[in-house]
């Protein structure tokens, strides 16, 4: 794997997706080239009292235009400064970071909650078997549309307003998809669900993990999650979901 | 043009010494946000660096505190990773190694629960090779050991000279800015047989996240650094260089060349980049380059004329 690089980008597009969820294109170059699903770069913020990048998984790579996508959600006073970028505008980078999904099996499930969605879009892109796509959202949907060109997708809302109501392990039952490799990215408690039901069915899985981050590069030691073994690097149960993640297999980490 | 720019840094000396030791260089990375420097080889030449001042060091792993460990405040930011390190044995096989194949100094950041912790780990590095130990009594994110002995200028003093018997290299101190005489805790080192100071180590602070009523940090408190910090610890540094006669390393928010210079001129001999790591990893480098070139328009030839020039 190549070194991450820190530089000045130029921003193409920065749209409005939904309520507070922004879709941008950044004119990358060879950070775009070396970039791999499932990995992540980090923005820096023109405020410098927001000190710490943002890291943000890589959503879509055009590795010929050397463009990448990130689709994100405003959290804070960062975000919000991302989503008022025009065209044009230059944003500092540094990535692409961590460690990606590995592309693996025979027949896939590819499953993404909320704004976990995103980084799903290039692994489904590249995966190149029989797939089908889980998406879990609260209410509105976003990104489903880009994803129906590469499988057939299935959507769970809470509300129950659009597809199965519940959550994405609800929709996986509802309209029994079966898989040897589950690829997951979402918030916790449903990693946690689909970590049980990849276990109880016998099914590998690959889970993006997502934490509070200051370097992006491994030294801060502040992004950890726990590890089932004890770690090469760390030398205890923890490791990096900067360096090591974000993906995981699901039996190396306890959630 | 260029030939000229060498001739002129021949002439430059950014030599500086603490303990015998001399450092090619004034700068250091402050502990716990290096790494062993294996992260930032490829950012950064580790050679160019005065020194590599490692994360602490325990005599067995440690793992830590539970996440969120970091949240970020205006102008800086809390951690509470709770000096989560592989132990000394992984640190001496692997680590030590690793960084003895570049020519820098290196300083090993000791930690412990008790003070026979830090000695047995200074006495175990003392066999290794490594130039100098820093003895971390200021880390705040630990429930035992760490902050607890930096607090009061007796038990400075008595962990110092504990510590200093077991140790075969020069032993430098690293302080907290949370108390009240920052004086009489540098005099206290000092009086223990210190071979240097290093300070400042972080303010404790806390955030709270009001929408869901809880606390950022899963610790609570942790320890706050970065630019927001800075005029304290140069502050600090000041009193303390002038309360000592052994040397001084100063910390606290050192973003690039102009901090730096102003610890450098406040009394400290040598200088550590910490946060700024984490944000820009070559910081370290550009801290170095941008003191030589206010070396050069100024026409200052050693940097030990801007050693505590302010009075």
């Amino acid at each position: 794997m190549s070194v991450a690089i820190k530089k000045g980008i130029k921003v193409l597009e920065n749209n409005r997706l939904e309520e507070g969820v922004y879709d941008m294109w950044l004119e990358a170059g060879n950070m775009a080239a070396d970039a791999e699903p499932g990995q992540f770069i980090s923005l820096y913020c023109q405020d410098g009292g927001r000190l710490l990048p943002r890291p943000i998984s890589i959503c879509e790579i055009h590795k010929e235009s050397g463009n990448i996508r990130l689709v994100y959600r405003v959290v804070g006073k960062g975000t919000e400064e991302f989503a008022r970028l025009k065209p044009g505008e230059i944003i500092d980078c540094i990535g692409p970071l961590g460690k990606g999904f590995t592309l693996e099996g025979k027949k896939a499930l590819v499953v993404g909650g909320g704004i976990g969605i995103p980084p799903l879009l290039e692994l489904a892109k590249q995966l190149d078997c029989e797939k089908s796509i889980v998406l879990g959202y609260r209410d509105v949907t976003f990104l489903n549309k880009d994803f129906e060109n590469y499988g057939k997708v299935y959507i769970s809302t809470e509300d129950g307003s659009i597809g199965t109501k519940g959550n994405v392990i609800d929709a996986i039952k509802a309209n029994n998809l079966e898989a040897d490799i589950i690829y997951a990215c979402g918030p916790t408690p449903m990693l946690k669900g689909i970590k049980e039901y990849a276990t109880s069915n016998k099914i590998k899985a690959q889970l993006s993990l997502e934490e509070r981050m200051a370097c992006g590069i491994g030294a801060c030691l502040s992004c950890v999650c726990q590890s089932t073994d004890v770690d090469h690097h760390s030398n205890v149960n923890n490791k990096r979901i900067c360096k090591e993640g974000p993906v995981f297999y699901a039996d190396e980490i306890i959630l | 043009m260029k030939d000229n720019n060498i001739e002129v840094n021949k002439d430059i000396n950014m030599k500086v010494n603490i303990a015998g030791i001399t450092f090619k260089n004034p700068v250091t990375t402050a502990s716990g946000t290096f790494g062993s420097g294996m992260e930032y080889c490829d950012y950064v030449d580790l050679s160019r660096l005065g020194a590599v001042t490692t994360k602490g060091v325990s005599t067995t792993a440690w793992p830590g505190n539970p996440t969120p460990r970091i949240a970020e405040t205006y102008g800086g930011m809390l951690n509470a990773i709770g000096l989560q390190n592989p132990g000394a044995d992984v640190f001496i096989n692997r680590d030590l190694p690793f960084l003895r194949s570049y020519d820098t100094k290196i300083i090993v950041n000791v930690i412990g629960k008790t003070a026979e912790e830090y000695c047995e780990v200074a006495e175990r590095l003392s066999d290794c090779d490594v130039d100098m130990l820093e003895i971390n009594i200021s880390c705040p994110n630990i429930k035992e050991g760490g902050i607890a002995f930096g607090q009061d200028p007796c038990r400075v003093e008595e962990i110092t000279s504990q510590v200093k018997a077991y140790s075969k290299k020069p032993i430098i101190i690293k302080l907290s800015p949370n108390v009240t005489d920052i004086a009489a805790i540098a005099k206290a080192a000092e009086a223990g047989g210190a071979d240097g100071i290093s300070l400042i180590n972080t303010l404790t602070g806390m955030r709270i996240d009001v929408e869901r009523r809880t606390f950022l940090l899963a610790n609570k408190i942790g320890g706050l650094s970065g630019p927001a910090i800075k005029p304290i610890a140069v502050r600090m540094v000041y009193q303390a260089a002038n309360a000592v006669k052994i040397p001084v390393i100063g910390m606290g928010g050192i973003m690039d060349a102009s901090d730096a210079l102003e610890f450098i001129m406040a009394g400290a001999t040598m200088v550590a980049v910490g946060t700024a790591n984490f944000i820009n990893p070559r910081a370290t480098e550009e801290v170095i380059d941008g003191i030589e070139a206010y070396m050069i328009r100024n026409k200052i030839k050693d940097i030990k004329e801007l050693i505590g020039c302010v009075r």
